[in-house]
Formats: structure tokens, C-alpha cells, sequence
């Protein structure tokens, strides 16, 4: 059985959803598909200091006229928690993709307590969760998450559950 | 050294040679306040919360309207919250985003507690530490009347920290409605379209 690339499958559904800016605080999960992003010209990849910045970066971008995604690891949730309030104040749409750690089989304990509490508190802030347990769900997961997104104004993540991308020993 | 310029003719002055191809982003409270004072205008998006995200905003807009001049107008405090976002605007170097701070060494809208720039800190300095090419503090009329022509004139990105003094001034309410404010931007620069949900900008 061949390995499903969901990283690569990811990176169609985001062109195919006219997807042009892409920002990130990088995460190894998210590694191969940043790397597909930066290869294409006519999209736009920004690399943040921090992830609230991602949703302030993609507010101005839909403003100006165009999609655009985050992609994040679970420790950065927590830090865009007040931004959120902006897409959801000005009704703006917002995809968000989140590489789940503190989950399955985590060795670093410092993970869980944001890994935990990431789908809490996104829900918190009104944005609808969808998570992606395995490899032949995430491309559907990302283009629901999307079409939801930008047709209804509404702020959306999708979880890529930390099975999907591998415990990480410590 | 807390500044002598009042900030109402300072945003009056910045806003004065604006034309159709100027997009404003406001931060939030008196800068909100001080640039709908100078009248509401479709192609301004003004801040009513969000603290801290006004400059990256603008590098989003500056970003996906390279033919379009943005120009940033928020306060010390909020400038202080998302100082990272003067690393990333400096690493993207859009030419056409201009972010001026009006700097009253205050968190105004709270009670007028002392900001960092109150103290030892010098938000232009900070911003030409990030990578900003043109970054000025502006503190007379004349240095005021440079930076007017060169938001409007020169290739950013830029930063200017404009030292105001504090004052108890009216506030004007920009729409306090996100969603109105959202669509009718973008239905003044993308056309009726853009108001569609799934409209593809
Ligand atoms: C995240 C967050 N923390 C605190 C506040 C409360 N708050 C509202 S306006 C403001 C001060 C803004 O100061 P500045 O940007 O310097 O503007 P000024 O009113 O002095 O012109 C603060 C702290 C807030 N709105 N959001």
C-alpha cells in the first residue's frame, strides 16, 4: 500500500480553494507543505513572529481581496486568542491549519497543557474545529474546512491529530 | 520627551493629500477616533478592538494592493503589543505601507497610564532595528510636513513615531459594526461583488 501524501494533498486543496496567501510560525508538521508553498510562485508565503499575527496578516489580505491560510502548531493557538475576536467581530472568514501535539504519545510534557486545551479554545473564540485523524481524511477535512470558511464568513481550523504526523520522543 | 504636536492636525495633515488609492487602517480607540474626525470614509477600516494587529493588517492590505498606498495610523500602546510585526513588515518590504504612530507616551483610552515610550523605549529605533528603511520621530511642524510627502510620495516601507501631546478630545464613532465596516471596504475597492459570500477577490 503506498503512504497517502497528505502534505502534498493539503497543498492541492488549498490552490484549488484559490488559496494565495500562506502564513505560518513553523511547526514539523507543517514542514513539507511550507516547503510546497515557498516553491510556487503566485503564492505568498509569510513567515510571523508569533501566530496573531497570522490572523491579523490574512484579515488585511481578505480585505485586499484574497484567501488566505495559517498553519500553526498547537502551542500557538493560545497566542492568537484575542486576534480571533477580529474575523469574528468584522465576520471575516479564517482557515486555520493546526498540527496537533501534547496529544498521541507525546514525550514532551510541556506540550499537553496547550495541545489539550487547543479545540477548547478555539471553540472558546467561535471557531468551528474539525480534526483529521488519518492520512486519507485530511484532504476533505481541509477543502470542508475551506468551502465553510469563505463562502459563509466564518473562522475555521482543522486539527491534524499528532497520530497523523508521529509521536515525538524526547 | 512627551510631544507638543496636537493630534487631530497631525492626522488632519497625513490625511489631507489622501486620494481614492488610499486605504487607511486605524488602530484602535483615538486613532479610530482622530482619523473618522477627519471624515468617515469607505476606504478606512478602523479598529474598534484587535489591539495590536493594526500594523500587520496594513501589511496584509499592503500585501494583495501593491497599487494601492496604505497607510497605518495607531497609537504607542497598540503599536507596543504587536512590535513583532514590525520584523515581519520589514522582511516582506512592501513600497507601498507607511505606519505612522502617534505617540503620546500614554495608554490614552484607559486613563492615561504611562506607555514604555514614557520611558526608556524608542519605538523608531526599534522599528529601523527590525529592518524598516525610513523610519523617522517626528516632533516639530516642519518634521511633520516631511513625513506628510513622504507617506504620500516615497517607497516604504516606512515608520514615523509622532510625538503628540495628551488630550481629552470628543470621540468621533467610526461604524462600530465589523462586518459593515469589512464589506463596505471591500465593496469600494473590489466592487459589489466582494460582498458575496465565496467571492473570489
Ligand atoms: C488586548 C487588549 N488589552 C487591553 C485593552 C484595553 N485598551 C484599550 S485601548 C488601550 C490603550 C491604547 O493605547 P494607545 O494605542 O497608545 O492609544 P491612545 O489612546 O493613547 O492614543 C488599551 C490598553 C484592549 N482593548 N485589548
Amino acid at each position: 500500500m503506498t503512504k497517502t501524501d497528505w502534505p502534498a494533498q493539503i497543498f492541492d486543496v488549498l490552490r484549488a480553494q484559490g488559496i494565495t496567501q500562506v502564513c505560518h510560525v513553523p511547526d514539523a508538521g507543517h514542514d513539507r507543505l511550507i516547503t510546497l508553498c515557498n516553491a510556487q510562485n503566485d503564492m505568498a508565503v509569510t513567515t510571523l513572529t508569533t501566530e496573531e499575527e497570522g490572523v491579523g496578516l490574512l484579515a488585511g489580505a481578505w480585505l485586499g481581496g484574497e484567501r488566505g491560510a495559517l498553519l500553526m502548531q498547537s502551542s500557538g493557538v493560545g497566542n492568537t486568542i484575542n486576534a480571533l475576536a477580529l474575523p469574528a467581530a468584522c465576520q471575516m472568514p479564517l482557515l486555520t491549519i493546526v498540527s496537533m501535539r501534547g496529544e498521541w504519545g507525546e514525550g514532551n510534557p510541556w506540550q499537553y497543557p496547550a495541545g489539550q486545551g487547543a479545540p477548547k479554545a478555539l471553540e472558546a473564540m467561535g471557531v468551528a474545529v474539525f480534526r483529521a485523524n488519518n492520512a486519507e481524511d485530511v484532504a476533505e477535512t481541509v477543502e470542508a474546512a475551506s468551502k465553510i470558511a469563505f463562502s459563509s464568513n466564518k473562522q475555521t481550523a482543522v486539527l491534524l491529530s499528532q497520530r497523523l504526523i508521529g509521536a515525538k520522543s524526547f | 520627551m512627551a510631544g507638543q504636536l496636537h493630534r487631530r492636525d497631525v492626522v488632519a495633515a497625513l490625511l489631507a493629500p489622501r486620494t481614492p488609492d488610499t486605504l487607511v487602517i486605524a488602530g484602535l480607540g483615538s486613532s479610530a477616533w482622530d482619523v473618522t474626525a477627519s471624515g468617515d470614509s469607505d476606504r478606512n477600516f478602523c479598529l474598534v478592538g484587535g489591539m495590536g494587529l493594526t500594523a500587520i493588517i496594513g501589511l496584509g492590505l499592503a500585501r494583495t494592493q501593491p497599487n494601492k498606498n496604505v497607510l497605518v495610523i495607531t497609537g504607542d500602546g497598540d503599536m507596543l503589543m504587536g512590535m513583532g510585526s514590525l520584523a515581519t513588515v520589514a522582511n516582506v518590504a512592501p513600497r507601498n505601507l507607511s505606519i505612522c504612530v502617534l505617540d503620546n507616551e500614554l495608554f490614552g483610552e484607559t486613563g492615561g497610564q504611562p506607555t514604555h515610550t514614557a520611558g526608556v523605549t524608542d519605538l523608531a529605533a526599534i522599528a529601523k532595528g527590525a529592518g524598516i528603511p525610513l523610519t523617522s520621530t517626528v516632533r516639530t511642524e516642519g518634521e511633520l510636513k516631511t513625513i506628510v510627502g513622504s507617506v504620500h510620495n516615497e517607497a516604504g516601507p516606512q515608520f514615523h513615531a509622532i510625538k503628540i501631546m495628551h488630550e481629552e478630545l470628543d470621540s468621533p464613532k467610526p461604524p462600530l459594526d465589523g462586518g459593515y465596516t469589512k464589506d463596505r471596504f471591500r465593496i469600494a475597492l473590489l466592487g459589489e461583488a466582494a460582498a458575496v459570500g465565496g467571492f473570489r477577490g
